[in-house]
């Protein structure tokens, strides 16, 4: 097996599978997942650790909610497996399996009261009654729904019905709560707010979150890791922090917030170290990439991670460009240039920036730690589209 | 402006009534006034002869105890099967929709097809039909004899099984295609859910399925039940004078004995009882609940 980020949980304590005696959560031991030719999920292996909250997030159709569903037991994996507390349950039925699911527009069923929604999965296993009372009016609790317990789903908001979805799933104390996008149907605001509230009680009840979603801000925001997906293929797996400041692939980078992506020549390795050459200047950066060679590749630098000065500054990695456009952003202006055979290059500047009264048209200086840049393996280069920043 | 925009808005708003006034004149015409003149006839007296019948409005409520003593039977016994009848839909219809609405895949429209398929034949035709298939030297006959399901020397014509087989034939269409599309309605998401929650699938049938298609239960049964009780076109061709139903009565007061007010007061003692019925029926199935 590949000792490779995926083995890796947040304190950076090793979990190859056998290494450590107690198993992980969740295990996905090289799943493929086909429909006909479509194949949905490619060779996924990574493992999820006890009180994760882990998010697979990605584009539409980059597999995972089928990964999701596979560790439901809605769909059944081609090829690998699915563990369980250490246990193979690729094939179990769902309603053996001990984990639950939010859906993604709730799923709630339509006939019955909140009460009796929440009560549904005790109900199934047979719980004593008094048992059932307790632990239904507890989690109705948990999610601040006691007055809406007699209504039917139809009398509610979308985030209260958010809220009885996500207490039907907690009160069968599973092993690990699966999100659909859950909230994917909400409005901003109430978005912010829900998952402030998911944080609060996975920080309160300390269970396993798995949590699929589209949108990077919120992958950021509330996960201890992430696993960035595309095309089925797993293309990272990391803390936020190290998807952000480190990414591995061209897709990741452009994913995840911002990034400046430029065509770059590598000259030398050395050490998780590179020296290329870019726009014309020789620069250095981190490469943390195991496909990157000499030769062709792709560096990148967070557009806040840029500054820019008039005179070219000593010693520091720099690119020259011509100002093309500003514009004032709220918390930062955003600069772009045009450098070395019109590769495009963008600044934010914070308040604290030293700059120069810029306008259209100046030549500036682009500069920037070594450690704020990566080199990544080469990939088409996605065409810059300033509107479209993570919408829906 | 103002009394621009007020204008436009009072032309504006005679459009609805304009839109519903076909509707209402047709069912005045043909329904109303029918209704009205049919409850007339049933209060009056026939002065003239059998032959020649002159009618007489005389408040004569004597009808209605007239035609409720001397057909009891015969209403008991319209009711007795048409409910036995709709009970045997209800049986045989759901599995039937539920196959095709969560089974059949791409079979689907095709099955729903051959369910009204019947539909092309006239009603007629297709009860005419089922005299043949039922009749004493008919293949269906012989074949029970031979297998011992029905003792020789005794026959399936005439019996009141023949005109219940009848009624369920000829009336299943609209049992199935309700509870299909009350099945069909279903979000299939709420199955998974159900899975999810630990629900065998026995238990998520139970639980979910069979509470949320009960609204089309309910109208499939309506839909069959009201024609089947009033039905005399069964009875008449499959059935005998010992399986004659409350409509066999009403077409013989009307067409053969021409008694207009008792064959009037007939139809509605048949109404007002399935009004109560229906009204009892949906108070306990109380579907409101169900979104």
């Amino acid at each position: 097996m590949d000792p490779t980020l995926t083995d890796v949980v947040p304190d950076g304590r090793d979990v190859v599978t056998g290494a450590d005696p107690k198993p992980p959560t969740i295990g996905i031991d090289h799943v493929t997942k086909a429909f006909k030719d479509f194949v949905a999920v490619d060779d996924a292996h990574f493992s999820i650790a006890q009180g994760e909250f882990f998010s697979m997030l990605g584009p539409s159709g980059c597999g995972k909610t089928t990964t999701l569903r596979m560790i439901a037991g809605f769909e059944t994996p081609t090829t690998g497996s699915i563990r369980l507390d250490g246990k193979d349950v690729s094939r179990t039925p769902p309603h053996k399996r001990n984990v639950n699911t939010v859906f993604q527009h709730y799923a709630l069923f339509p006939h019955m009261t909140v009460w009796d929604n929440v009560a549904f999965g005790p109900r199934s296993k047979k719980w004593a009654k008094a048992e059932i009372a307790r632990k239904v009016d507890d989690v109705i609790g948990v999610v601040r729904m006691e007055e809406f317990a007699g209504r039917k789903p139809a009398q509610l908001s979308g985030g209260q019905q958010q809220r009885v979805a996500l207490a039907r799933a907690l009160v069968n104390e599973p092993t690990a709560l699966l999100l659909d996008e859950p909230l994917g149907a909400l409005d901003l605001k109430l978005r912010q707010v829900m998952q402030f509230e998911l944080k609060r009680i996975q920080r309160e009840i300390g269970i396993t979150f798995v949590y699929v979603t589209h949108d990077q801000e919120e992958a950021l925001t509330m996960s201890d890791r992430i696993a960035v997906m595309n095309e089925g293929r797993v293309e990272q797996i990391g803390t936020p922090t190290e998807i952000y400041d480190s990414p591995v692939t061209v897709f990741v980078a452009g994913f995840i917030g911002q990034a400046n992506l430029w065509p770059a020549d590598v000259g030398s390795l050395n050490a998780g170290e590179a020296i290329a050459t870019v726009m014309g200047s020789q620069v250095t950066a981190a490469c943390r990439s195991t496909e990157v060679g000499v030769g062709a590749a792709v560096m990148m630098v967070r557009p806040e991670r840029l500054s820019l000065s008039v005179q070219r500054p000593e010693g520091v990695s720099v690119v020259e460009g011509t100002v093309t456009d500003l514009t004032f952003q709220g918390p930062v202006v955003r600069v772009s240039l045009a450098g070395a055979g019109d590769v495009p290059v963008v600044a934010h500047l914070g308040p604290d920036a030293e700059l120069p009264a810029l306008r259209p048209g100046d030549r500036v200086w682009a500069s920037w730690a070594p450690d704020a840049a990566c080199v990544l393996p080469p990939a088409e280069i996605p065409v810059a589209d300033d509107t479209s920043v993570e919408e829906t | 402006m103002a009394g621009v925009a007020a204008s436009g808005r009072r032309q504006r708003a005679w459009v609805p009534y304009a839109m519903i006034a076909p509707g209402v004149l047709y069912l005045v015409v043909f329904f109303a006034i029918p209704i009205y003149t049919l409850f007339k006839t049933s209060l009056s007296v026939n002065s003239g002869s059998r032959f020649v019948p002159t009618l007489e409005f005389s408040w004569q409520w004597s009808n209605y105890t007239e035609a409720f003593s001397s057909y009891q039977e015969q209403i008991a016994r319209s009711f007795w099967y048409a409910l036995i009848a709709t009970l045997i839909m209800i049986v045989m219809a759901y599995p039937l929709a539920y196959v095709i609405a969560f089974r059949a895949g791409r079979l689907r429209n095709i099955m729903l097809g051959l369910v009204v398929l019947p539909f092309f034949v006239t009603f007629l035709v297709r009860t005419i039909a089922w005299k043949t298939i039922l009749a004493d030297d008919g293949w269906v006959v012989e074949m029970l004899g031979t297998i011992g399901l029905l003792p020789p020397e005794d026959r399936l014509l005439s019996t009141p099984w023949a005109v219940i087989g009848g009624l369920v034939y000829n009336f299943l269409p609209f049992m199935v295609l309700p509870i299909y599309v009350s099945l069909e309605k279903i979000d299939p998401r709420l199955l998974e859910a159900s899975r999810d929650l630990y629900s065998t699938p026995a238990r998520t049938f139970g639980k979910v399925i069979l509470p949320m298609s009960l609204p089309g239960v309910l109208a499939g049964s309506l839909l069959t039940f009201i024609p089947a009780s009033g039905d005399f076109i069964n009875a008449e061709y499959l059935g005998s004078t010992r399986t004659r139903m409350i409509g066999n009565v009403i077409q013989d007061e009307f067409l053969r004995v021409k008694d207009y007010p008792v064959a009037a007061a007939l139809s509605f003692v048949l109404m007002a009882i399935i009004i109560v019925v229906v009204i009892g029926y949906t108070r306990v199935l109380g579907t409101e609940d169900l979104v």
